[in-house]
């Protein structure tokens, strides 16, 4: 675990001011809680009634330690209805917990007593819903081992419903599998699209949006939702900071989406540790719940290109950093762990890292005044509208993506715009001195803008431009007599062209980008641990 | 014939016109010669022009007392028109089925239309043979401009002017044209002036089971090639299918009889197979279940992607013989109207800066396509929803566009003109008022004398106010070859034609707009520093003190 801990040069004062900077009462607070309806409760202070959920948590006003306590006892892992996202506009709320041990007839006067606290929590509504975020038919399984989900009949006022997103090994192979697909060199056109649709991943990642939506309208609609899955921190967590990213424009910002993976995953114990086999851990244990929800918002910002303030490269870096450990964010499992390993003191945080580089992950064409880009964001979500992330899974195949990128392109131009603007006031300046007839001796040299702003973009990407790829896999099917014909350096071998293609492709890999890349792409293999790791405390 | 006999019923008030993802709007329905009209008769609302010859098919049902007809255009939208009454309903579904259906091409509108705009520059002389070859000439005299064709004798496809190697004369071409499919004889389609390379299309030679050879046929294409160099013939057709073309008369170039040049084979499906791929994803397009692996199957089962790989990875190895092998190459499949050409004009696309430019593109179009008869009037007869038994129906053309698409997503900063110019012209080949897209061949232009009766759809563009529409905000000219990736993961659907009805272009429209906005800006900035800065300059110069030294 020392490893993971590599930049010890600063001390530990500095360190801790990173951390603070991203607040999570701060987040509640911005929430509108605690208010009349909602309260902090501190009886899971240390870590005694669950121990995998935050110390401070939220909870209907009404509810006493008892209740609390009594409920917890009925769910897996003692990982009782909480409060994940409050929504002030009107009152609904968004609530997560693990599955009840409800067996086949097993009930809970307490636990029954909590949903009832939290239905009357949102005044405005007289039901809320209980989505159960896994398959029919795995939840009734759970059944026999004494879990499983809430009955209708035994909780006032509840409409029960499955999302159907399958569990962490489905979609552990499922990624696998698409992995490999996009891994292959060269396939067929068919080859590709048959691998992706038996990978079965696009479909999984639309099951996540899809009960992301569900839960977003109904609190849209007012009506309060209580998410659970089995223990309540893969799928629960997906779709409840998925729900969140479409109700709520806040998050959808760069400092919003930071602070809702530190609520939804970090706060509320998904087990990062295990999912992202940061140690040689249980291969069973490893699953990409994260990548999911961090496609789901690409896919959304596919969509929506004005309503994310941050760009792909804000996804596509944290998704590095989960499985890079050069943070200490994202390090054990649960708040308890991180506690005790003292991360604060000893690793620096991710999240103030993104935010001193924040002009890097910006959106150039955020414009969060727009009349679709306020408030619930209702995305298309028929199968056609769900992309392939090149971006991500072949991001270290350089020769696949855009050759010009537009956004690279805007912020040139971007930048310009502001030299402009300073130029512009400094010779409004010069004229109005000039006016004054003072005398000038020496007249600075303005910068020397009629060089196109893009020189510099397309001067470095354009060496790729000029490059063929391997368009050359027909040879097989030259007619025999031409095998025969010796080769002269005039005529084109399929050798030479492969040689032109890997030449292309050994610029796949960024030398020049250190240690943020270190990060392997494939999530299952050990990810690399920092070269400086001997200055480790 | 009169458009009357044919209109039933030119007029039924209480007509309910649905639309996806649009509220429903209630008028009349008129019917013309060529037009399907509904109006409101408010003026906040848009009025329904659509083309008869735009109808791809007509469904009709009865819910009730209304008639609901499902009109299926060619540019891939679906619309509802509920219209009160039996026999109403029956009369427009009959009229507009029978003038969409119009038998002659002089009945059609663009002999009808009249610009309600001022033709600046004529479409029609814009883009003349002899103009590009002056730009040839001033680069090379190894080419001259023949007139063998031109009363369109030797080859009915082929315009009245060609460019052949200069120490071929006329009576050799005409040889060499009986030697291939269509009298189609090698000519010149490009000249790589980076290299002094050359592309040159032509259709199959003809030499049947016992290896007929044509001596003029081969001196015409080795006459392109330098000293001791080699040349590569790229066959759009599989080796097979190139096999079995003997015994129907066609063939390909023997090892034995052009030495000089290599055969590369490309397989490039035919018209019937893309036809048939284009009907599959549009209706996987269309396809409302919410099923993933549905649709990724029935994507991946229209093969419309592969043909797309197919076709950019064809024209992406032709442009690497020209341009990094040094070595000329010729084009053809079977009758070097179709993916011949769009292997010549995509190559061109990839070497050729110029192309890349609005009116580049067009010249482009205007060589490589209608000047090179492809038979648009065959291909587009009827796109993906017609019932009937396709005939000669391909989207050769359109999936050209798709490949042009492709390359302009990979460099959106190459490119003069945007996706809209790409959608206009699908849309035109398939339905217009504008005569360029009209008949098979330039032979067959001439015989309706297309361009006295009808107007350029180039007059059209080139307008400043369209051109500003069209135009790519993010061009900035890059001279370079580019080389486009052509793995799978970077090809996508093309959404702009192929899902542009069933979403709501709001959010891309507003992103368009904001780079837009950015773009602007910054040039605006750039003309106020500028005038400040001459003006700082006027004012040190009348400083006296400065002027000391």
């Amino acid at each position: 675990m020392m490893y993971t801990c590599p930049c010890c040069v600063s001390p530990n004062q500095e360190r801790r001011q990173e951390w603070d900077f991203l607040d999570l009462k701060a987040e509640y607070t911005r929430m509108g809680i605690p208010n009349s309806l909602w309260k902090r409760s501190l009886v899971n202070q240390h870590y005694k009634v669950s121990d995998t959920y935050p110390a401070e948590l939220f909870v209907p006003e009404s509810t006493t330690p008892s209740v609390i306590t009594g409920s917890s006892k009925f769910r897996s892992r003692g990982r009782f209805p909480t409060l994940s996202y409050y929504y002030k506009e009107n009152r609904a709320a968004i609530c997560r917990s693990s599955q009840p041990l409800s067996g086949f007839s097993a009930r809970c006067v307490e636990d029954e007593q909590m949903l009832e606290a939290i239905l009357r929590s949102n005044p405005h509504s007289d039901f809320m819903y209980v989505v159960d975020t896994r398959p029919k038919l795995n939840a009734m399984a759970n059944r026999a081992a004494g879990k499983g989900y809430e009955n209708e009949d035994n909780y006032s006022h509840i409409k029960f419903q499955f999302a159907a997103i399958e569990n962490i090994h489905v979609m552990r192979n499922s990624q696998q599998k698409m992995l490999e697909v996009c891994e292959l060199r060269s396939p067929s056109m068919s080859y590709f699209l048959e691998g992706l649709e038996s990978s079965g991943w696009l479909k999984h990642i639309k099951a996540v949006l899809d009960a992301g939506i569900f839960i977003a309208k109904a609190v849209a609609e007012g009506v309060s939702v209580l998410v659970h899955c089995s223990d309540g921190w893969d799928r629960t967590a997906q779709v409840c900071s998925v729900a969140c990213v479409l109700l709520d424009p806040y998050y959808r910002t760069i400092r919003g989406l930071m602070v809702l993976i530190e609520k939804d995953w970090v706060s509320f114990g998904h087990k990062f540790s295990h999912r992202c086999n940061h140690l040689n851990g249980d291969p069973k244990e490893v699953s990409p719940v994260i990548d999911q929800f961090l496609e789901c918002v690409w896919q959304l910002m596919e969509q929506f290109p004005c309503a994310f303030e941050f760009n792909e490269r804000f996804l596509i870096t944290i998704h590095s950093h989960i499985y890079s450990c050069q943070y200490g964010n994202f390090i054990d499992n649960n708040q308890r762990g991180r506690a005790e390993l003292l991360l604060c003191e000893k690793t620096h945080s991710l999240w103030h890292y993104l935010w001193t580089n924040r002009t890097d992950y910006t959106n150039l064409l955020y414009r969060p005044d727009h009349s679709h880009t306020q408030g619930l964001l209702r995305p298309s979500t028929a199968p056609c509208w769900f992309k392939f992330w090149r971006g991500l899974y072949n991001r270290f195949d350089r020769g696949m993506h855009p050759r010009q990128s537009v956004e690279d392109y805007l912020r040139a131009i971007q930048e310009e715009t502001e030299q402009l603007e300073e130029l512009l006031a400094s010779h409004k300046q010069k004229i109005s001195q000039l006016k004054e007839k003072q005398v000038w001796n020496c007249t600075p040299k303005s910068a020397t803008l009629n060089k196109s702003p893009t020189a510099w973009v397309f001067g470095h990407d354009l060496g790729l431009a000029n490059t063929p790829q391997d368009y050359m896999s027909s040879f097989l099917t030259i007619s025999p007599c031409h095998l025969k014909t010796p080769r002269s350096s005039l005529t084109l071998s399929p050798q030479d062209l492969n040689k032109t293609y890997d030449s292309s492709h050994s610029n796949g890999s960024d030398q020049e980008s250190g240690i943020a890349d270190l990060s392997c792409r494939s999530p299952f293999r050990e990810s690399t641990r920092d070269q400086d790791s001997d200055n480790a405390v | 014939m009169e458009f009357a006999e044919l209109i039933k019923t030119p007029r039924v008030d209480g007509v309910v016109l649905h639309r996806p993802l649009m509220p429903p709007v209630e008028g009349t329905l008129c019917l013309t010669g060529h037009h399907l009209i509904l109006s409101s008769r408010q003026d906040n609302t848009e009025e329904l022009w659509l083309l008869h010859s735009n109808i791809d098919a007509i469904e009709k049902r009865f819910v009730g007392s209304v008639g609901r007809i499902i009109v299926k255009c060619k540019d891939l939208r679906v619309i509802q028109l509920d219209i009160p009454g039996m026999e109403e309903c029956i009369n427009i579904a009959s009229s507009t089925e029978a003038l969409s259906t119009l038998d002659s091409i002089s009945l059609t509108y663009p002999f009808f239309y009249r610009p309600m705009f001022e033709v600046v520059h004529d479409g029609w002389n814009c883009f003349r043979p002899h103009d590009a070859f002056k730009d040839l000439e001033s680069m090379t005299d190894e080419w001259r401009l023949s007139d063998v064709n031109k009363d369109f004798s030797v080859c009915p496809s082929y315009p009245p002017l060609v460019a052949v190697p200069k120490g071929i004369d006329d009576e050799a071409l005409r040889m060499a044209a009986t030697f291939r499919h269509g009298g189609r004889f090698p000519v010149l389609s490009y000249y790589h002036k980076n290299n002094g390379m050359v592309m040159m299309r032509a259709a199959q030679p003809l030499t049947g089971t016992n290896g007929r050879r044509c001596k003029e046929d081969e001196k015409l294409i080795n006459a392109t090639l330098r000293p001791g160099k080699r040349g590569y013939v790229i066959d759009t057709r599989a080796i097979n299918v190139a096999q079995q073309a003997k015994a129907k008369g066609g063939g390909f170039e023997s090892e034995a009889n052009y030495p000089q040049w290599r055969r590369i084979h490309k397989a490039i499906e035919r018209s019937g197979v893309l036809q048939e791929s284009l009907i599959k994803l549009v209706e996987a397009c269309n396809d409302q279940s919410h099923n993933m692996d549905r649709w990724l199957s029935k994507l991946e089962a229209s093969n419309w992607l592969g043909h797309v790989k197919e076709i950019l990875t064809a024209a992406c190895l032709a442009a690497q013989c020209i341009d990094r092998e040094g070595a000329s190459v010729l084009v053809h499949g079977t009758e070097g109207t179709d993916s011949t050409l769009q292997i010549t004009s995509l190559a061109q696309i990839i070497l050729d800066p110029g192309c890349r430019t609005i009116r580049g593109f067009q010249g482009l179009l205007e060589r490589e396509w209608l000047q090179a008869g492809h038979p648009f009037r065959q291909r587009c007869a009827q796109s993906a929803y017609s019932n009937g038994k396709p005939r000669q129906e391909a989207p050769v053309f359109l999936l050209f566009l798709d490949c042009v698409w492709q390359i302009l997503r990979q460099f959106p900063c190459s490119f003069e003109f945007g996706e809209a110019f790409l959608v206009l012209l699908f849309e035109h080949s398939y339905a217009s008022q504008f005569g360029t897209f009209l008949g098979n061949s330039a032979a067959e232009r001439a015989k309706l004398s297309v361009s006295d009766k009808t107007v350029s759809l180039w007059s059209w563009v080139n307008r400043p106010q369209e051109l500003e529409r069209l135009a790519n905000p993010l061009y900035e000219s890059n001279g370079l070859v580019i080389w486009p990736s052509v793995a799978p993961q970077s090809l996508l659907l093309w959404e702009g034609v192929f899902l542009r009805w069933n979403r709501s272009s709001r959010c891309a429209d507003e992103a368009h707009e904001e780079m837009l906005h950015i773009i602007e800006y910054n040039k605006e900035l750039q003309n106020r520093v500028n005038l400040l800065r001459r003006q700082l300059a006027q004012l040190e110069t009348q400083d006296p003190l400065l002027q000391t030294p």
